[in-house]
């Protein structure tokens, strides 16, 4: 008879999981009117999963087979995951009553793709991998065209579901070939197959395909295409979704699989990495200039942001990784705060979306202003803000891997970035309102602005608990 | 030996036999009734082979669900199929010229074939003892060693079915529907009434 698997380290995908479908069965018998209700207990049980994800961590384990693995890197993303998921589930309950589209399903296909967000953190084998993105994807896929009367969320869907399977295709292909090269899809199996032996090139063309279905749930130039349409599109409580916790879990399962399967090939996949950096970063500052809906710059500004994040795993090293992952940590925060006010624009009632619309925002709302401007400071990386040390760190460990090309590129860069980001800012404050946006602000997206705002602001007096927190979940990467 | 050969001829014959059935069958239904014939006679062809999960999953997944699908596609839209048919002499030359030149081209690549040497370095699946019939073995494996998989893949079909009653779902004003409940409490007193009508006084 076999074993029973151990599965304590997957206890917090186990329980999203249950909770998510018992959640459903609530909102199915009490009807949409419960929205509120169910959005509040998915909030919970993702604090639930959180703590689970706490108790459960520890030193590295693998369970089921080989395909799960719980170490302290993924103790360190699951909760940056669990956060940012949390965070805008919470933004976007009185959104979704005010655009009316509360259902019941939004907040239990935000659960579901979580649920699949942690798997990814945690995936040990190709095949965990593959199915733990595709949970969350096509859970995302839904809520994009969640608000299916409006063409324009159903078109994002859409774009959205038909590139994600491409890229789907496209890492399969690579994973197939990965597995005929170095005959095994477990990912101690591959690093230990590739540290042996030569590497063969159709072992490397597998893994550029693999990067490549990676990169376009990443949204790194050059798969970026389908961003900006999709940010724009969907509902903005969903773009605020978006652009939050799939990256972090994007992001978390292509530095696992560059470090610990393919990491004896540091030096072949340096050059994908950075090209998709250095890409992503030109391409975040200079295309967003043009931009007058808020969230198209957003999704630019993601782009970028993923450019920058990237440059750390260029590196290679456990000072990039920690790099990364710090950086991830403070965008999460400042790309909440962000939402929280864009979430808040609405005029007579309506939501609305040009940058041009928030003009004259200090006169009226002096303190979402406030609170914007240093989201906007810290997003362009002007100190003392908690976007300047993110850049900082990345950028350290690129010199430190003597990255210095991809470090010169990506300071300037944040310079020109920092022309749209500051323009933001001159619109609230120094253009006259044509129309002011409405007064009535939920008192969540008050506390969150006001939480991520000081968050932000205040970071760099105790900067020590999430920096260590870093190095030592980045430790646990290098450790076995 | 004689009868496995005698079904394999059967089974075979039919089989292309009725699939030559489906693009020539002027009634679509009859296209797709031969489409399930041959189904069946593939899962034969399967069963001689000794892979009796194959031809198990051909016959409900094919047979019970993608067949009954296309049935209903067929009955449902309305195509006109002579029309789609029409210009079959007009486009034979091109498109068998076209079929003959990728036919010729995999002949050539075929005929080259051989398995890459590091290919054969990798480890190769172990194969279950001979007492145990492939289906078990199946079970074994996705049961055991993919259990996680398994269920992660019933959590990604729970999602698409939810996603597709989230985006197709609408609420009609006017709709009637079914309410067992109802109909089973339904008594006698309130809905027949018994009137007395006089001869001649009408209602």
């Amino acid at each position: 008879m076999a074993q029973v698997p151990n599965l304590i380290p997957a206890l917090p995908e186990i329980f999203l999981a249950v909770a998510a479908m018992a959640l459903l069965m609530l909102g199915v018998f009490r009807g949409d009117g419960s929205t509120r209700l169910v959005s509040w207990l998915s909030v919970a049980a993702l604090v639930v999963a959180g703590g689970l994800v706490l108790a459960v961590g520890g030193p590295r384990e693998v369970t089921l087979s080989g395909l799960f693995v719980m170490d302290r890197f993924g103790v360190f993303m699951k909760l940056l995951v669990l956060l940012g998921s949390a965070l805008t589930l919470i933004l976007s309950m009185t959104y979704v009553e005010r655009e009316q589209m509360s259902r019941v399903e939004y907040p239990v296909l935000i659960v579901l793709s979580t649920t699949g967000m942690l798997m990814m953190v945690s995936a040990n084998d190709l095949i965990s991998l593959y199915v733990g993105l595709e949970t969350q994807s096509l859970a995302a896929y839904v809520i994009a065209a969640f608000r299916r009367d409006s063409a324009r969320s159903s078109e994002a869907g859409l774009k959205y579901f038909v590139l994600g399977a491409l890229s789907s295709g496209m890492l399969l292909y690579g994973s197939s070939l990965v597995y005929g090269f170095a005959g095994s899809t477990g990912f101690d199996r591959l690093a230990a197959v590739l540290a042996a032996g030569s590497v063969s090139t159709g072992l490397l063309v597998g893994l550029v395909f693999v990067a490549a279905g990676v990169a376009f749930k990443l949204s790194a130039v050059p798969f970026h295409m389908w961003t900006p349409d999709v940010y724009e599109g969907s509902p903005t409580s969903v773009t605020a979704f978006f652009a939050v916790a799939p990256k972090v879990a994007a992001v978390a399962l292509f530095v696992r699989l560059l470090i610990e399967p393919f990491g004896s090939l540091v030096e072949q996949w340096r050059q994908i990495v950075w090209f998709m950096s250095v890409g992503s970063m030109l391409l975040g500052s200079f295309a967003a200039i043009g931009q007058s809906n808020i969230k198209r710059l957003m999704a630019y500004s993601s782009i970028g942001h993923v450019g920058y994040a990237l440059v750390g795993l260029a590196a290679g090293s456990e000072l990039g990784v920690r790099g990364v992952m710090f950086y991830l940590a403070i965008y999460i925060f400042m790309n909440i705060g962000a939402f929280a006010v864009i979430l808040c624009m609405r005029q007579n009632g309506r939501a609305v979306e040009g940058i041009q619309d928030l003009s004259g925002l200090s006169k009226s709302h002096p303190m979402l202003a406030l609170a914007m401007a240093i989201f906007m400071f810290s997003m362009a990386g002007i100190p003392p803000n908690a976007g300047f040390f993110a850049k900082l760190f990345v950028f350290q460990a690129a010199i430190e891997a003597q990255l210095y090309v991809l470090a010169v590129i990506g300071v300037l860069s944040s310079v020109v970035g920092a022309y749209y980001y500051l323009r933001i800012v001159k619109v609230m404050y120094f253009d006259d309102a044509v129309e002011p946006l409405d007064r009535a602000i939920p008192a969540e997206s008050r506390v969150l602005v006001a939480a991520t705002a000081l968050f932000t602001l205040l970071f760099f007096f105790v900067p020590a608990p999430l920096l260590e927190g870093a190095a030592n979940a980045a430790s646990s990467l290098f450790a076995g | 030996m004689i009868v496995q050969g005698l079904a394999f001829y059967m089974f075979a014959a039919i089989l292309v036999a009725s699939a030559v059935m489906v693009i020539s069958a002027r009634n679509p239904v009859h296209s797709v009734l031969f489409l399930i014939l041959s189904f069946f006679n593939a899962a034969g062809l399967f069963i001689l082979i000794g892979a009796e999960f194959v031809a198990m999953i051909l016959v409900i997944v094919y047979v019970g669900a993608v067949a009954v699908l296309f049935l209903f596609v067929v009955m449902m839209l309305d195509i006109d199929f002579r029309a789609l048919r029409s210009g079959l002499l007009r486009y034979l030359p091109i498109g068998g010229t076209v079929g003959l030149i990728l036919l010729v081209e995999l002949a050539v690549v075929l005929g080259a074939w051989a398995v890459a040497p590091e290919a054969t370095t990798g480890v190769a699946a172990p194969l279950p003892p001979p007492e145990i019939t492939n289906t078990r073995a199946i079970g074994q494996l996705i049961y055991t060693q993919y259990v996680y998989l398994f269920q992660a893949s019933g959590l990604i079909l729970f999602i698409a079915m939810i996603g597709a009653i989230v985006l197709t779902l609408r609420e009609r004003e006017g709709v009637r529907r079914q309410n067992i409940t109802r109909q089973v409490s339904r008594r006698r007193e309130e809905v027949v009434a018994v009137r007395k009508v006089p001869t001649r006084g009408g209602v």
